[in-house]
This record gives structure tokens, sequence and C-alpha cells, in this order.
């Protein structure tokens, strides 16, 4: 039985080509590997190679001939003991020789085009719905700071599972940049407080390989200012492997620090990444407010088998808070906690803007208007249904995040809103957010830079206008 | 003008000890590998598997002499040229196959692609994309391992190119400085896409680059099987005895374009057929074979007739299996949590 040997494709676009050179002869031997032939695009010049080996018996497509479509009959190969003569030299011989199915075949082709019209996409899995574990009466509650509630989070997480540790930059000898990582090492040693160079893209993909490896790494960024070195990493290997390999290789992993302004620091220490690490699936996104959700949340976080992006705040580690004094308090990701309910406007934030917007709505309060505070704590997932709920009773919607508002986290939940309870709103969806600038060092720009409580307070004012 | 590979003509080769079975599973490892790539080329050519498809054929010694130093637990890990890893790591050549044509029966559901595919049952852990970025990953892997207590190393590939990235050197530090047991075999094809070693890299040596982090490094001549595996007997040894990192640089050339919509403008015809014709890695280790009558003519082909047949069946299988179900859109994304 002959072989055929097809115009190949140059690219996945490629229709057609010239063939411009034919290197062997009818009746040559060649070998697989052996170029036979030339072909040319627009593009580019190529060399064709034979698969098979073989007698070349006929040369089907002569050299110069332009508009040679992909996947036609260019020449027939005779095989070992056949009779070179014996050959057909009809351009559609419908014989399947080359063994790899039938390529242009008009079953594949009306698949290719099917794929081409846009056949719908099956719809996206519902979210399940969390809810917040009961914290039972009575149990007591001790003030800590977020800073040790992030630390004893770690370190209880650590006694519960041998495979967790830290890395980072200072963790170690020098208890913590920001002392988050406080007498870790006394009690868990240099094996599992790992202070590291400062290399922060080398050691956010050994943090990743680790986890591959069946560790589970809590990869410590000074800042996340920091981790734009090491972003390649956290989003093409954490992220997105698992899915790249059909869910054999995930990793859990959580990346944390601080994230944002911190103070008097200039543009390139104080940048929110909220926006960033929340566009991409396969990340989880975590930004807690007070330090009972920062330890609920980062033992969950730990726990979690998908890589978890952990913003934390610098102005709020020295921030103290009651935290329960429960063995294990862990928090579901993904679920929004309403922080103060009320009837005329929803307030949105997440870490440190919920401060401001608490104190925004007490402020708005006294001049009669009643907002519901929502503290997202999780920005993917998002808890949408508890912002939509909210603005079905409210109406009006003001989003508050420190970084900039540009494609940014109140983007997506105004555009959200927008989708889903157009009917409900009374005014446009509003946005408070950093001004669009690097951020200033000089204090009084770097005030002007930033939103604080002032900007949530006029922005409700304005969607409340005509109550 | 790139360097030729180490040895220049065959009277040079050092002459290895032979036995037969191993001499015979090279063989086949390595015809494997070769036969897979050319026909995944055709398909490519017939656009069964489209996007990026760089093809292995050329360096096959490389992979086929390390995969002998390896024990059971060992990882490998690689970047975008990695089919002939897969199949060293005895992954079925089927489901490669149908990762390629992007299919169900693909070892990543079809969600991967050439260049994105893993097998936790092998220890093949990709098959990543971004040039250099599986070296931290690897030394992550090795890590791993260290921190664990076993005694397994991880086999880290990566290409002339990816040697120039500044995460690699990030890892040797870290490798080093914690003695982590992890083998860097740098694949030096001579081309990274179209820029010749020469054009890149200020040192050309590149088994020298772990000199400043105390990493002892050595070149190989890659085309040969043997003195591949020779070398990474000594080199996996090392790191897995605890003394931490070991640099192989593997001497090798790559006959096809970097992928497969490269025509090589870069480099002369006459140079590729000088290392065909006078250094591949198959026929050479064919000819020591029959000079050792550890096969004859006809056994050999033979066994390429069984290989062909190997090939054949798993482009068969390719095409044959289907796309992946549209559900499969929306699943992998993220792990289910487990509740407590």
């Amino acid at each position: 039985m002959s072989i055929d040997v097809l115009m190949p494709a140059l690219s996945p676009t490629m229709e057609e080509g010239t063939l411009s050179k034919w290197l062997k002869k009818e009746g040559d031997k060649v070998s697989s590997g052996d170029v036979i032939a030339e072909i040319e695009t627009d593009k580019a010049t190529m060399e064709v190679e034979a698969v098979d080996e073989g007698t070349l018996a006929k040369i089907i497509v002569p050299e110069g001939t332009e508009g040679v479509k992909v996947n036609s009959v260019i020449a027939r190969l005779a095989e070992e003991g056949e009779d070179a003569s014996d050959v057909d030299d009809a351009p559609d011989k419908a014989s399947d020789a080359s063994g790899v199915g039938e390529p242009g075949s008009e079953e594949s082709q009306a698949t290719e085009e099917k794929d081409e019209s846009g056949a719908d996409a099956p719809p996206a899995p519902s979210t399940s719905t969390l809810k917040d574990p009961e914290v039972p009466d009575g149990t007591s509650f001790t003030d800590t700071t977020v800073r040790d509630a992030l630390r004893d989070a770690m370190a209880e997480e650590m006694r519960r599972d041998e495979t967790v540790f830290v890395m980072g930059e200072e963790v170690a000898e020098y208890q913590g940049a920001y002392k988050v990582t406080r007498e870790l090492l006394q009690e868990f040693g240099a094996k599992r407080v790992v202070d590291t160079p400062i290399t922060e893209h080398g050691f956010a993909g050994l943090g990743v390989g680790a986890a591959f490896g069946g560790l589970k790494p809590i990869v410590e960024f000074m800042t996340f200012n920091f981790a734009m070195q090491a972003i390649d990493q956290i989003i093409n290997s954490a992220a997105k492997t698992l899915y790249m390999s059909g869910g054999q290789m995930g990793c859990s992993i959580v990346f944390r620090g601080p994230n944002g302004a911190a103070s008097r620091v200039g543009a390139q220490h104080s940048h929110d990444y909220s926006a960033w690490y929340a566009n991409v699936p396969g990340l989880k996104v975590v930004a807690p407010y007070d330090a009972s959700d920062a330890k609920g949340l980062l033992k969950a976080a730990i726990r979690d088998p998908n890589p978890v992006i952990f913003l934390e705040h610098e102005l709020l580690y020295g921030e103290s808070f009651p935290v329960p004094d429960l063995e294990d308090y862990t928090l579901p990701i993904g679920k929004a906690r309403v922080r103060r309910p009320g009837t005329d406007v929803t307030l949105v934030a997440h870490s440190r803007m919920v401060g401001f917007a608490l104190q925004a709505a007490e402020k708005l309060a006294e001049d009669g208007i009643d907002a519901e505070v929502i503290d997202l704590r999780s920005l993917r997932p998002l808890d949408t249904d508890t912002v939509i709920e909210s603005v079905k009773k409210t109406n009006r919607i003001v989003t508050c995040e420190e970084g900039w508002r540009f494609m940014g986290v109140g983007a997506e939940i105004c555009a959200t809103v927008v989708n889903e309870a157009f009917d409900y709103l009374d005014a446009p969806p509003t946005r408070v957010h950093q001004k669009d600038v690097p951020l200033p060092y000089a204090a009084n720009l770097e005030a002007l830079s930033l939103p604080g409580t002032a900007d949530i307070i006029k922005a409700a004012k304005a969607v409340c206008e005509g109550m | 003008m790139a360097k030729a590979p180490a040895n220049k003509s065959k009277s040079s080769k050092p002459k290895f000890k032979m036995k037969r079975d191993e001499a015979l599973k090279f063989y086949r490892d390595m015809l494997l590998i070769r036969r897979f790539e050319e026909r995944a080329g055709q398909l490519y050519g017939m656009g069964k598997i489209a996007g990026f498809c760089h093809l292995y054929i050329g360096q096959e010694a490389v992979v086929t002499g390390m995969q002998a130093c390896l024990k059971d637990g060992d990882q490998i890990i690689t970047g975008y040229r990695d089919h002939g890893h897969m199949l060293a790591c005895d992954m079925d050549p089927k489901g490669v196959m149908a990762e390629l044509t992007g299919r169900a029966d693909g070892y990543s559901k079809g969600k991967g692609g050439s260049m994105h595919m893993f097998s936790r049952e092998k220890n093949f852990y990709g098959g990543h994309g971004i040039v250099g970025a599986q070296v931290p990953l690897g030394t992550g892997l090795a890590f791993s391992n260290k921190y664990k207590g076993t005694d397994n190393v991880c086999l880290t590939y990566f290409g002339d190119g990816a040697a120039n990235q500044g995460q690699v050197y990030e890892s040797f530090n870290m490798a080093s400085l914690w003695d982590l047991p992890v083998v860097y075999v740098i694949e030096n094809n001579q081309y990274a896409m179209g820029t010749s070693v020469a054009r890149a890299s200020a040192e050309v040596e590149l088994f020298k680059r772990g000199i400043s982090f105390e990493i002892e490094g050595e070149e190989v001549d890659g085309m040969d099987v043997y003195a591949v595996k020779e070398a990474g007997e000594k080199a996996v040894k090392y790191a897995r005895s605890g003394k931490g990192p070991y640099i192989l640089e593997m001497k090798t050339y790559r006959y096809r374009g970097h992928s497969m919509s490269d025509p090589a403008k870069y480099r002369k015809r006459e140079e590729v057929d000088d290392i065909r014709t006078h250094h591949d890695p198959i026929d050479g280790l064919k000819e020591r074979i029959l000079e050792e009558e550890f096969a004859s003519e006809n056994e050999l082909k033979d066994l390429d007739k069984e290989i062909k047949e190997i090939v054949k069946e798993a482009a068969d299988f390719s095409l044959d299996s289907p796309e992946p179900d549209p559900e499969e859109l929306w699943t992998d994304v993220l792990r289910e949590v487990e509740s407590a």
C-alpha cells in the first residue's frame, strides 16, 4: 500500500501555500527525517521532512505550484517491496495510508465549523452558600492585635500540620519585618521558619514547587509591592497549573503580607494589588479587616487546597479587636460580613477601608442617613449575593477601595449590581478610590490622594440626595 | 556561530562499557521519542495539533541517559520542549499524543496542550511554558524532598535560553545555600529560538554558571547516551547523598526549528546536516550495538517496526479520542475545600 505525503501547514492559520521545490525526484529512496521538499507561504519557507520511509513513487504536485491546499496529497511513497510503478497518481485518492485518521474529512470539517460559530458555553457552576460558624453563647473574647491574630493563626496551623511551614525575608531570626512571625522560630525551629535571601521570584517559585511536592508553604512577602517580582510564579505556576493539568497538580499555598499604602513611603511601596490578583481564576484572594477575621481566614487559607493571596494591611497590624477564645476558629473563604445593618445606602469595603466605612456610617447617621456596611473579606470568590441582597433593600451603593478606580474592585461590583439589581437602583452606583496618580510622598499630597472617611460620606450623601 | 557538540568526531568518542539489555533499551527509548516527534510534526502539518509544538528530535540521548540514573520517587520537571521527557518517564504515548490533539483522553484532559502536561503517577511535574519558571519549581520539589527527609532527587531541566533568566540564579543560590537535592540539567541545544548561545551569553560555557554559588558543573556530550548516563549517575549520587545541587551542561542539538513555524534561517543547512550525519545519538548507538553484536540489522529493523506501530496507535488514539466535554470548561479551576 502506498503512503500519501500531504501538504503540511506551517501554522494553524495557514490554508494554502506554494510548493516551491522538490529536493527528491521520483525513484529516490527516502527515510524518515529526510528533507523532500520546500514549501512557502507569504511568511516563511519551510522544509518538508518525510515521516515514513520508502521510495518516492509519484510526485503529484509539481514544484512551483501555488495555492496548494493544506492536507492535499502532494506525493506518494511506495513502501518497501512495493513496485513504484503500481502507485496511483490520482490526486484525490481516498485511502489513508499515513495511518492518522481522515484529514479534512467532512466530519472533522463540520466539527471545526461548529466550533467557530461560537457554540454557547455551559453555565458556570453556582457557588455554595457559605455561613460563618456560630460563636457559642458565653464565649469569651480577648482583645488582640491583627499582628498577633495572624501569628496565632500560623502557629495553630503549624502545630496542627507538620507540612505547614513559613518562609520569607526576615521571618525567622529578625522575627518578621513587621513582627507578624514573632516567636515562631523559637517554637518551630529553622526547618519550618525559613529565612530566605532577598529573592522574591525565586522563593515564590520554590514555594510553589514545594507545594507541588506535598508541603503547605506560607510565603511571606515583606510587602506585596515586592511580590511584583514574583507575580509570574504566583499566576502562571500557582494559579493555572491545576487547570492545565486537568486537575492533577494543585498547590496548597498561601502568599501573605501587607498590601496597599503604609505611611509616607512613596509610590513604589504603597501599591494596592486587590484588583490584580482578584482578576485571576485559580486564585483565592482574601483581605480581612479586623483581628478575628484575620485569624479565622488565615487558618482557612492555610488549610485551603488552593493558592490563596492573603492581603494584610500594615496600618492595621497594631490595631486591637476582640477575638473569640475558641480552640479552632476558622471562617469560610468567600463570605462577606454585614458589619452594620442599614436601610438607606450600601457601603461596600474591604481591608482598611472597612474602618473608614464604619466611621462614615456613624457620621451619616447623625445626618439621618442609615448606611449598611458590608465587609467583603474575600475578593475572589466575591460574595455578590450579600451585596445584591443589600442593594435590593437600600437601592443605593457606594464602593470603597484604597486602590485606583480604573478597572478596579469597585468597577466589578458596580457592573454586577447593574446587571443583577438594575431595577432596584435609585441612584448611579458610585465609587470611592485612590486618585489616579502614583502615590505621592509629601504629607498633604498623600492625604489628597488616598480615600478616607470624608470621601465616603460625600459619595454617600450624593447618592442619597433627594431621598 | 555556535559551537558543535563537545566531541567533534566519532573516533574521539570514549568507549563506554555497554550491556546488551541496557543498550537495546536506550536504543528503543530514543527511537520511540524520535518517531513520536516525527509523527507529532506530521499531525501538526495536517492541522490536527495546533498552537505551539516544540519537537525534541536530536536531543533524545539527554533524557534517555538521565532517566537511567533515577530511582522511585525522584521527580522530573522541564520547560516546554517536553514530549521526550514524558516518554522517557514512561508516560503513555497515547495520552501524550491525545493531549497534543486537545482531546479528552490527553494527560490534561485536553486543557494543557503540548507545553503543559503532567503525571503525578510518573513523577513528571511538567511541562512549563514560561522560560525558566520550572527552575525554582524544581528547586522547590527538591526542598520538599529534604523537608520530608526522603533521599529523592529532582531533575530540573532547562535550556541554554533559560540559562539567562534571573530566577535560575535565585534558585542556584537557595539550592546551594540549603544543600537541596536537585540536579540542574542544562540542555544546550545551541539556540534559544533563533539566538545562538554566543549571541546571548557572556559566558558560553554554561556549566560554569554555578561557580559563584559553589555548585559543581560539568560539560557532557549530550549526543551520547552513555556519556549522559555516566555524568548523570555521578551528579544524581552527589545530590542524593545530601551534598547539594549539581549542574550538567548537555551539549546537544535540535534538528527541527524552535517550534513548528520556525524555518530556522539563523543557521546553515550544512550545520544541521553535519550533526545529523556525524553525531546523531540514535545512529551512533546503532553502530555500536552492531559492533558489539547485541543485535542484527534485521532485529533492529523489527524493533523500528514495533516502535512505528506504537506511534501509529498513539496517533490513531489521539484522533479517535473525543474533544473534552463542554462541562470540562469549568472544572479544575479550584479544588473543593473539604468540610471540617
